[in-house]
């Protein structure tokens, strides 16, 4: 899995194309700025890891020929690359600024990659275009500051009254400029970063940056830091599922469920805080291993897992019982298998459309590869409620996983928690399977410090596909099939 | 069937802070300097004449510890709560506990405690009561994201969750900011942020409080400096009250709604 330098775009584009069509699947495109131009890399994903293909574009070309036309999921990334150093997809559909909206013509951008701290950005709402128009349509802001507690994310529903003919999302009001924050950074602060790129996902991204330099280094987790890796990840998992199912019940004005849930996400959370002394898992995950082992023991630690166990699988089966609640959910928001598979739907939203890639059973890492994850009956509806499902049997799979880690924490012989040999220089990726789907992280290291580090989260592969799923669908489903994506903007505007 | 699913667990909701609540009391607030250090085996005694400033100040990844005139100052409003002080120097660092951790004023977040007297933290703290008083006992929430990282919004939507459920402190949420008296902000202060934010906080009727949550909202953390973000939000409004932590806890964040309310005093106990 070494990175692949091709001799130029074109090449590169007929390379992923063929290799998707192969059965891999297209993970990400981002850009990296170097002295001699734009350093092009694309992910591909496989049963044998993630593998980058680069391809450079020499300095002062300001455009190259789009990949979108012939990889519909390369559709954001490619506006992505347009708004952090201002080169033009020739051909793209839609080349509108996406996490950055600067007129065309603006030249200084951020451009991740390059030394120095960027110019400070204004961003103006008012330099997108608008795109449904026609006699008795109008458009319904909703966002950026929304109500309830909600993370800033304007969507534009165009709509001739009821129905939702299209949706159009703005990401970039929370862009926080995270790429280049990691730059110059040491890899041991890299982590703290990237905690903190997608709070809801901390552990996660925290496993996949840690990948990356653990492959760079040729680091092995001792196995008992690899259980403790998986503890953390797994509740986590939970905390986002349940959170999920929360807000899908206070959708649907069910207010018992809704506290219930709540309640249920609250215990977790105070698991994980008495576990690690953070409510987020935050400190527990280190290049090379973990921290410290829970502070919580294995016998205290399986009681609460039981307990939270009986509550929840009691809830979850009265929610799944309750006609009025699935009646909002059954063929809302629905996603086809094909447009799931041929976009590499990541995490839930890709399983509830039949299209399965876990990163734990795909690309075992941690514990993974011998815990013996039986992967739970498929889901195809492709609606809100086939999500839900999924959501629901992965919560009884983390809940077995949690069993299985602690019994044999308990057992596993006392040693070190972490390969000590340090980080040395070089490149790498590592994924991790986050509660949203498959993070990525590619990280280079030179001189000991960090020079480039892309986080690519699930939540930014996926959101995009909230454009197509409202066929059919009027304003008061567009709850449910938010909280169904469950995604995290913090993880979208970078 | 919900309704009696409902009444299935009893009684969930805290006492706190009517009554002390071990789960509040043993909560890990940012990273505090030992006011006695504890004479362990093993642990030399620190000597600050002859330790290596720069050394200190480099372990904190978000520039929070200075040494200056022979003493250790933290700014707890910088602390990511990361524990690398802690875990390198537990002869000097420790962990703050309990929920009162916001406070008035931006400098008085440094401790040991020398920006701020105690009679400017008392003046602070009546200027506030008195434009506040009309807004002792029902006050609506308004929340508003500029560039957190997803956690923040966790902990203040906890905080109407069935364990903390501060309607029965007569605390709501409010869809309007037309209706808010709080202003709950979170987020380092990105720039795309910047005007919402302030028109949000200009749509709300006097009297107002503004309270940052979070180390992000109160100095922008890890997150700046960046070209993307203000570095903190007292940029764009005034900040009333200022919570850190990497997210901080409910309680805390309920403790700063309290405090900026004049309903409780910035060291925990209940003003009746």
């Amino acid at each position: 899995m070494n990175t692949h330098l091709v001799a130029d775009v074109t090449g590169l584009w007929d390379e992923l194309t063929g290799e998707v069509a192969a059965g891999r699947r297209f993970a990400g495109l981002f850009g990296t700025a170097r002295p001699d131009g734009l350093l092009l890399t694309a992910h591909l994903a496989g049963p044998d890891g993630v593998a980058p293909l680069d391809t450079l574009l020499p300095a002062g070309a300001d455009e190259y020929p789009a990949l979108t036309p012939s990889l519909g999921a390369a559709f954001w990334y490619e506006r992505e690359i347009g708004d952090m150093f201002g080169v033009r997809p020739e051909g793209h559909p839609r080349p509108e600024p996406l996490v950055l909206p600067e007129s065309p013509g603006e030249t200084r951008r951020p451009r991740p990659g390059e030394p120095g701290a960027p110019r400070l950005i204004e961003p103006d709402p008012q330099a997108l275009p608008r795109h449904v128009i026609g006699p008795g349509l109008f458009t319904i802001p909703h966002g950026p500051v929304r109500s309830g507690v909600f993370e800033s994310i304007e969507y534009l529903v165009e709509t001739p009254g009821e129905e939702i003919p299209h949706l159009n999302m703005r990401v970039f009001y929370k862009h926080r400029g995270i790429e280049k924050r990691f730059e110059g950074m040491t890899p041991a602060d890299g982590v703290l970063r990237a905690e903190r790129v997608e709070g809801t996902a901390s552990v996660a991204h925290a496993l996949a940056y840690c990948h990356a330099l653990e492959r760079i280094a040729g680091l092995t987790v001792p196995w008992p830091a690899a259980l403790v890796r998986a503890l953390h990840a797994e509740l986590e998992r939970l905390a986002c599922h349940l959170d999920v199912a929360m807000r899908l019940a206070d959708a649907a004005g069910l207010a018992v469920a809704n506290a219930r849930f709540g309640w249920h996400k609250e215990q977790v959370l105070r698991l994980v805080s008495q576990a690690c002394g953070n409510r987020f898992g935050r400190g527990v995950v280190v290049a090379g291993g973990v921290s410290a082992l829970p502070l919580t023991g294995p016998g205290e630690l399986l009681a609460a897992v039981g307990r939270l166990d009986k509550a929840v699988s009691s809830d979850v089966a009265a929610l799944m019982g309750t006609a009025s609640f699935l009646d909002r959910l059954r063929r809302t928001g629905p996603l086809s298998p094909e447009r799931a598979r041929e976009h590499g739907a990541l995490g839930p939203v890709g399983k509830g459309s039949a299209y399965r890639d876990d990163a734990r059973e795909a690309r075992p890492y941690d514990a993974y590869s011998s815990l013996g994850l039986q992967p739970p009956g498929g889901h195809g509806d492709g609606d809100a409620l086939a999500r839900l499902r999924v959501r629901f049997d992965e919560v009884a799979q983390s809940f077995r996983l949690l069993r299985q880690v602690t019994d044999e924490l308990a057992e596993a012989p006392d040693g070190p928690l972490r390969d000590e040999a340090g980080v040395c220089d070089g490149r790498a990726v590592g994924w991790a399977e986050a509660p949203q789907g498959e993070v990525l992280y590619d990280v280079r290291v030179e001189e000991g410090r960090i020079v480039r580090c892309r986080p690519r989260s699930a939540s930014f592969h996926n959101l995009v596909l909230m454009h197509e799923v409202f066929r059919g669908d009027i304003l008061t489903d567009f709850p449910f099939i938010e909280a169904s994506f469950g995604l995290s903007v913090a993880g979208v505007a970078g | 069937m919900w309704a009696l699913r409902g009444l299935r667990d009893g009684v969930l909701t805290t006492r706190w802070p009517a009554r002390p609540d071990p789960y509040a009391a043993a909560g890990r607030g940012p990273a505090t300097v030992l006011d006695e250090r504890p004479a362990e085996a093993g642990l030399e005694q620190i000597d600050t004449e002859q330790m290596d400033s720069e050394q200190l100040e480099r372990i904190c990844p978000t520039g929070a510890i200075r040494l200056a005139d022979g003493a250790v100052r933290l700014d707890q409003g910088r602390c990511i709560q990361c524990g690398r002080c802690v875990a390198a120097r537990p002869d000097v660092f420790g962990w703050a506990e309990g929920p009162a951790v916001g406070g008035l004023s931006r400098g008085g977040l440094v401790v040991p405690e020398i920006d701020e007297t105690p009679e400017r933290l008392a003046a602070l703290r009546d200027g506030l009561r008195e434009r506040t008083a009309a807004l002792r006992r029902s006050v609506h929430l308004r929340h508003v994201d500029a560039g957190s990282d997803g956690t923040e919004e966790w902990e203040i939507l906890a905080l109407f969750n069935p364990v903390y459920d501060v309607h029965r402190l007569g605390i709501f949420l409010t869809a309007s900011p037309r209706h808010a008296d709080i202003l709950l902000v979170t987020g380092a202060g990105a720039r795309g942020m910047t005007e919402p934010l302030r028109r949000t906080h200009e749509a709300m009727p006097d009297p107002k409080i503004v309270i940052a949550v979070g180390t992000d909202a109160v100095s922008g953390g890890l997150t700046a400096p960046s070209y993307a973000v203000t570095g903190g939000v007292a940029a764009t409004v005034p900040v009333d009250v200022f919570v850190p932590g990497s997210p901080p806890a409910p309680f805390s964040i309920l403790h700063a709604v309290l405090l900026g309310l004049g309903r409780i005093a910035p060291a925990g106990e209940v003003r009746r």
